[in-house]
């Protein structure tokens, strides 16, 4: 079967959900410019959408109904050439309407497995967790063709165990988007070891036409992305906690979360990171992968903790920020978790947290906060600067921020090591593309 | 040659913001002044600088498509909204596309000097932020011939326009040293904007402004051989100023110090059904432009001040050529050479031009005749031209849709 063949009728499992309808949204452009293709006006093209909770049902078309609005607006010189033969759609308007339409038209929706049985490829992103995916992964293989394709959007669980479980012969592959994948140009691809050829093809095809920048990983729990991000977030989470002795566990949690963020020139900080995945996918991710990893601990009480107490952060359906590990005002961090006292410490410019301020110390000349370097055409440079700046400042903030870059060197260093990855500069192509990082974690400005 | 049988002064200037992209305090999600807002504003500012406003016998206000950015028509309906005085007065709204402001002025001068008025209050207004540019671009498509082009035509169907015209001229005269004109050009507007508070791009910090001018443009996403600091901006805005015979001036109290003088015009309109005959030429200006030498007997080397209608910096280089500045090829060697900087031999544009100010499509006729009074009066502050004195004239060109409809007019300083 061709690529285009099996992207006639195809199945995202967990839908709803913040990855699955990002999935869903990327396949439902790539299938209506497919279907408007003049060979394949007559095919039937189907994309249907599951998922357990019907109220997020109703919000996945609304939010379809929106993304493809403004996917048609920003392509429409495109769109306008998908739609030269229709002498009825004119102006710009009538072809990103007719866009919205037809990609609408092949979709459906339900919480039913069975209407997926003439699927050809399946993508599965429900929940992390290993034994709901191997009964669904099953489930489907009984109901679908034993020719059907599966894809799974897993970030931390090895494709030889859901493959072998499931019994599927090599017919799945993992494929991680990241979050949320409508934006993330990285899709990190990982292979069980018997996986089809075909499928390996179909994924790197896959790739390439919604534009994602591949990213092999060799299938070891966690794979690059989590490889790195588990670690680092497990470092930032023992780093706060050694502060607490000094300056409290707000305080330390406050500290390494600005560090992480501006002395480290990184989109967001640590635990606001977290937080934007959730507490509790994080937490999922670190009992998975210690799980599979043996002689390395990869696990955390405060982040048990924070879990248990349901402190879980994510977003609602809106986006918008759910308090977590920092409490958020219009998605900005202004407060943090104290969890002895069970409540937010509100950030305080001119008390606590201006204190800590002053203790991390001035920042070094040439500091800039990401979103002023990201579109800067000199980035490499002002980095290198900052960076030299930085090692030879004295203060608190410039120790820790050292330390923490040494520590994220360090694992990538060993994800290459330890044969995660196939090179360092993979390692650095997930920071990159996956996590909006402005520099990978193996470089020489330390 | 045609004479006017009487003297026609322009006073009492006023340009709003212009609105939009680029201004720190625009957010497309907050609410935004609407086109009354507009009007009014600008109205009021000119008639501040009156004695009286019953003394305004008429009104004209130019704009191109409010019935479909605004969803609102019969614009000459709101003349009276500027001031009560102006209730039961006669007023008419004229529309050309890009060139309505031209027609605005042309009417105002033609209904002074049939006699029928002293006094005309002329108004330009555009309000597009209503909706995003990919829909403003079927909006704005109107001013090309919808039947035989639209359909056909690029989702940004003027920047396109434009574009093709950049790539055949860049066919003929070479690639390189047209694009560092366009570039420069962008650098020179982008300069003077910054002098301008008013201009959409008075807050602009790029550093390297020839670099961005440069960026190599993205077909994929907007059009072959522009990119998007070649192209002026999506602004809402309106301008203001007062026509007036020797008598209206009187009537309103304006000294002459404080007004300049039309010489001369030239206005021309192309048949909209038809391409451009030769797109490295924009045929219609430089006939707007003959005609209005023609008229006074002045020439290019007359003139101390020039406005252009720079809708996309190719566009203000092919003008340099059609109103005979610069021999034909040779517009961006002309930009290159800074003759057309604020200090140099032609201003060009001193307040930013539609690159740098901003274009609030049927009001920009209207506001390049107030930044003319403005400048020949001395009131341009920041971005004040000093005005040579063996180049006292200056001359503006409206230009509508694709070179079609065009006004161009001469003023010198009122004696």
């Amino acid at each position: 079967m061709t690529f285009d063949e099996r992207l006639q009728n195809v199945a995202i499992i967990g839908a709803a959900g913040k990855m699955g309808s990002g999935i869903a949204l990327l396949l439902a452009q790539e299938m209506a410019r497919l279907k408007n293709k003049p060979e394949n006006k007559d095919k039937n093209y189907r994309l249907y959408l599951i998922d357990i909770n019907l109220d997020h049902l109703a919000g996945l078309q609304q939010y379809l109904r929106t993304q493809l609005v403004k996917a048609g607006e920003k392509a429409c010189v495109l769109l306008r050439q998908m739609y030269k033969d229709r002498e009825d759609l004119v102006e710009n308007q009538d072809c990103i309407n007719q866009y919205v339409e037809d990609a609408l038209s092949f979709i459906r929706t339900g919480t039913d497995l069975s209407i997926v049985k003439d699927s050809r490829v399946i993508f599965e992103a429900v929940l992390e967790k290993k034994d709901l995916k191997v009964d669904l992964l099953k489930k489907m293989d009984n109901l679908c063709g034993k020719d059907t394709l599966y894809l799974t959007n897993t970030s931390s669980i090895p494709i030889n165990i859901l493959n072998k479980e499931a019994n599927l012969n090599g017919r799945i592959s993992g494929f991680h988007f990241y979050n949320p994948p409508t934006v993330q140009k990285l899709a990190e691809l990982i292979f069980a070891d018997n996986t089809v050829q075909e499928l390996r093809d179909f994924s790197m095809e896959l790739a390439k036409r919604l534009s994602k920048k591949i990213v092999p990983s060799n299938d070891i729990a966690g794979f690059v992305g989590n490889g790195h991000f588990l670690r680092d977030g497990l470092y930032g989470l023992r780093e706060a906690t050694k502060l607490a002795k000094d300056y409290s566990l707000p305080g330390g949690l406050y500290i390494i979360n600005k560090i992480s963020q501006d002395l480290l020139i990184r989109p967001m900080g640590i635990f606001q990171l977290i937080d934007y995945v959730g507490v509790d996918v994080f937490q999922s991710i670190s009992e998975t992968v210690a799980g599979y990893i043996q002689g390395e601990d990869l696990e955390d009480d405060l982040l048990k903790k924070m879990y248990d107490k349901k402190i879980l952060g994510g977003q609602r359906s809106d986006g918008s920020q759910k308090d977590g590990f920092l409490k958020y005002d219009k998605n900005r961090p202004v407060g943090v978790y104290d969890i002895d006292k069970g409540e937010y410490k509100l950030f305080d410019p001119q008390g606590w947290s201006g204190e800590l301020d002053k203790k991390l110390g001035e920042y070094p000349v040439g500091f800039y906060a990401w979103r002023n370097l990201v579109a800067d055409l000199k980035k490499n440079d002002k980095l290198k600067t900052f960076f030299q700046n930085l090692k030879s400042s004295n203060t608190l903030g410039a120790k820790l921020a050292l330390a923490y870059l040494k520590n994220s060197k360090e694992i990538g260093e060993k994800l290459v090591k330890i044969g995660v990855a196939k090179t360092a500069e993979d390692v650095n192509n997930v920071l990159l593309n996956g996590f909006y990082h402005l520099y990978g974690p193996i470089n020489d400005y330390i | 040659m045609t004479k006017f049988r009487k003297k026609v002064y322009l006073a009492a200037g006023y340009n709003t913001i212009s609105f939009g992209s680029g201004r720190k305090e625009f957010n497309p999600k907050k609410a935004r002044p609407g086109i009354e807002q507009y009007i009014t504003e600008a109205g009021r500012g000119s008639i501040a600088q009156i004695s009286d406003p019953k003394n305004i016998d008429e009104g004209v206000i130019s704009n191109f498509m409010a019935a479909r950015f605004c969803k609102q028509g019969n614009l000459a309906g709101f003349i009276p909204e500027i001031d009560p005085a102006l209730e039961y007065k006669p007023s008419t709204r004229v529309e050309g596309a890009c060139g309505s402001g031209g027609l605005a002025l042309v009417t105002s001068m033609k209904t002074v000097l049939s006699d029928l008025a002293d006094t005309v209050l002329t108004l330009g207004v555009e309000v597009q932020n209503t909706v995003k540019a990919i829909y403003g671009a079927d909006i704005l498509a109107g001013a090309g011939h919808y039947a035989s082009e639209r359909k056909e035509g690029h989702a940004y169907f003027f920047p396109a326009k434009f574009s093709d015209r950049a790539g055949v001229y860049y066919q003929k005269f070479g690639y390189e040293p047209t694009r560092k004109g366009m570039a420069l050009w962008y650098e020179q507007m982008i300069k003077n904007a910054r002098k301008n508070p008013k201009a959409q791009e008075y807050q602009n910090s790029i550093e390297d402004l020839f670099g961005a001018g440069m960026t190599p443009p993205n077909p994929k996403a907007f059009v072959e051989n522009l990119n998007i600091y070649d192209c002026s901006k999506v602004s809402d805005g309106a301008s203001a100023l007062i026509f007036a015979s020797e008598e209206g001036l009187k009537k309103l109290g304006i000294d002459k110090k404080d007004a300049i003088e039309v010489v001369g015009y030239g206005q021309c309109e192309a048949n909209l059904t038809k391409q451009p005959e030769d797109p490295t030429r924009l045929l219609t200006t430089q006939k707007a432009a003959e005609k209005a030498y023609q008229m006074t007997g002045l020439g290019p080397k007359d003139i101390g001040l020039l406005e252009v209608h720079d809708c996309f910096t190719i566009t203000g280089i092919l003008a340099l050529e059609a109103a005979g500045f610069a021999k034909y090829g040779e517009g961006a060697a002309l930009v290159e050479s800074g003759k057309t900087r604020i200090d140099g031999e032609i201003p060009t544009n001193p307040g930013g031009g539609l690159i740098g100010f901003g274009h609030y499509v049927g009001g920009t006729g209207v506001r390049q005749a107030v930044d003319c009074i403005h400048e020949l009066t001395g009131k341009a502050n920041g971005y004040q031209v000093k005005i040579n004195s063996n180049r006292p004239y200056a001359l503006m060109i409206s230009m509508g849709g694709n070179d079609k409809t065009v006004t161009a007019m001469i003023f010198k300083k009122a004696e």
